[in-house]
């Protein structure tokens, strides 16, 4: 139980996804301009990073190894994240509109997203066993949501400030970001 | 300038994957700790993208066009391991240095954009050099950031002392936030000289996700070209 805690804080604050690891920095930049999309983005990465750990911890360890095939892990990683979002994407259309309505637009942007790749090939490389490999994906996911949501915060305040003109737009988005990082150096004596 | 120095131009300066279309930003920031980490990612991308381009650009007449991306995918995704394994073999000191953003190539915006856009739709030869010029564009994008990373922080370049040893670094340029700094100033500093040419400012295009690749987002004028 420790040990899983442990996992989760250096996943979701101490080694955070977007700004020490630098996975899924598109859409941090590119959808935090408002909270709720931002939040939206969140859930929509939470759910679906959940779900590819279980899924590629399992292949991995009862097909890959089994097999002898481990160094097929890319591929077959990035097939299953795929399929696995175009399913999810579908399930929900059908069984759950409300829940559709609020992360099915984030859905396909996700497919190719670096962090859920990242996530599940850092569960292989610690050698995680389901359990933690789960633990470690929503907290991933969870460190991820909690950073665009603040970046985006920030950003609907900044609306009102006067930018110098040649660091309009993603300039002064970058440097919001670097000091984020700082404070989340913060964190660093937590484990 | 015949087509195949005008690819390379392209790729290089015109729309420079780093600094003008904002692509590929994960290992950009990532692995730019050190001039020497930049060149390495650079020029592993680059043997991918070239290699994956003429494969696609080979194959474009075979592939149905419904089913292309996972096609796409699964051809970067080969190379991405090949070349993973080549320099887990050759190279092991460049291969922990850059870790887990090797199989990260995958999902690089930039391949699946080359070859969506580019490759899908032109010759085998003429995609080859729009390989090597984006690759050597991004290659260039990304040491130069790791060169003024590690100046700033360490007082070196590429691992030899440059600055007198009196200087004391200033860490933070190697570590996670001087990443987000230089590439902001780099940013600004391009948007101000646009901005006398009368050019409009940077936007990042990676907003849509790594999906918007696929779309016109990455490929710009090249979409455009090709109409």
């Amino acid at each position: 139980m420790k040990e899983l805690i442990i996992i989760a804080i250096g996943a979701a604050l101490v080694n955070n996804v977007v700004l020490s690891q630098f996975l899924g920095l598109c859409p941090f930049l590119g959808v935090s301009k408002k909270i709720e999309t931002a939040a939206g983005m969140g859930g929509a990465i939470i759910f679906v990073i959940t779900l590819s750990s279980a899924i590629t911890s399992l292949i991995y360890t009862f097909i890959l190894e089994k097999t002898n095939l481990t160094y097929l892990r890319t591929i077959v990683f990035i097939l299953v994240i795929a399929a696995l979002v175009q399913f999810v994407e579908m399930f929900l259309k059908k069984s759950m509109p409300g829940l559709y309505q609020s992360l099915g637009v984030f859905l396909p942007l996700i497919t190719t997203n670096c962090a859920v790749l990242g996530v599940a090939i850092t569960n292989v490389q610690k050698e995680y066993n389901l359990l933690q490999s789960v633990v470690n994906g929503f907290a991933t996911a969870l460190g991820f949501t909690i950073s665009i949501v603040i970046l985006a915060g920030l950003r609907e305040r900044m609306e009102y400030n006067d930018v110098p003109e040649s660091f309009k737009g993603m300039p002064i988005v970058l440097i919001t970001a670097g000091l984020m990082a700082i404070a989340f150096f913060g964190f660093s004596g937590l484990i | 300038m015949n087509k195949y120095m005008e690819r390379l131009w392209n790729g290089l300066i015109k729309e420079n994957p780093t600094f003008v279309l904002m692509l590929g930003m994960c290992p950009t920031l990532a692995v730019t700790t050190s001039a020497m980490n930049g060149l390495g990612m650079g020029l592993t991308t680059t043997v991918v993208l070239v290699m994956s381009n003429l494969i696609i650009s080979l194959l474009r007449k075979v592939i149905p066009d419904k089913v292309r991306i996972p096609a796409y995918i699964v051809i970067i995704a080969s190379f991405v391991t090949v070349v993973e394994l080549l320099l887990e073999g050759f190279l092991p000191s460049l291969y922990s240095a850059l870790g887990i953003y090797i199989p990260l190539i995958v999902v690089n915006c930039i391949i699946l954009g080359r070859a969506e856009s580019y490759a899908s739709k032109n010759k085998p030869a003429e995609s080859v050099f729009d390989g090597i010029g984006m690759g050597l564009g991004f290659t260039l994008g990304l040491t130069s950031i790791g060169m003024v990373r590690e100046i700033l922080g360490a007082g070196q370049l590429f691992g030899l002392q440059i600055l007198p040893s009196s200087y004391e670094g200033v860490t933070i340029f190697v570590l996670a936030p001087g990443a987000f700094f230089v590439l902001a100033l780099l940013t600004a500093l391009q948007n101000r000289m646009r901005k006398k040419k009368g050019k409009a400012a940077i936007v990042s295009r990676c907003g849509e996700g790594c999906l918007g690749c696929t779309n016109t987002g990455c490929s710009g004028k090249i979409q455009e070209e090709a109409k």
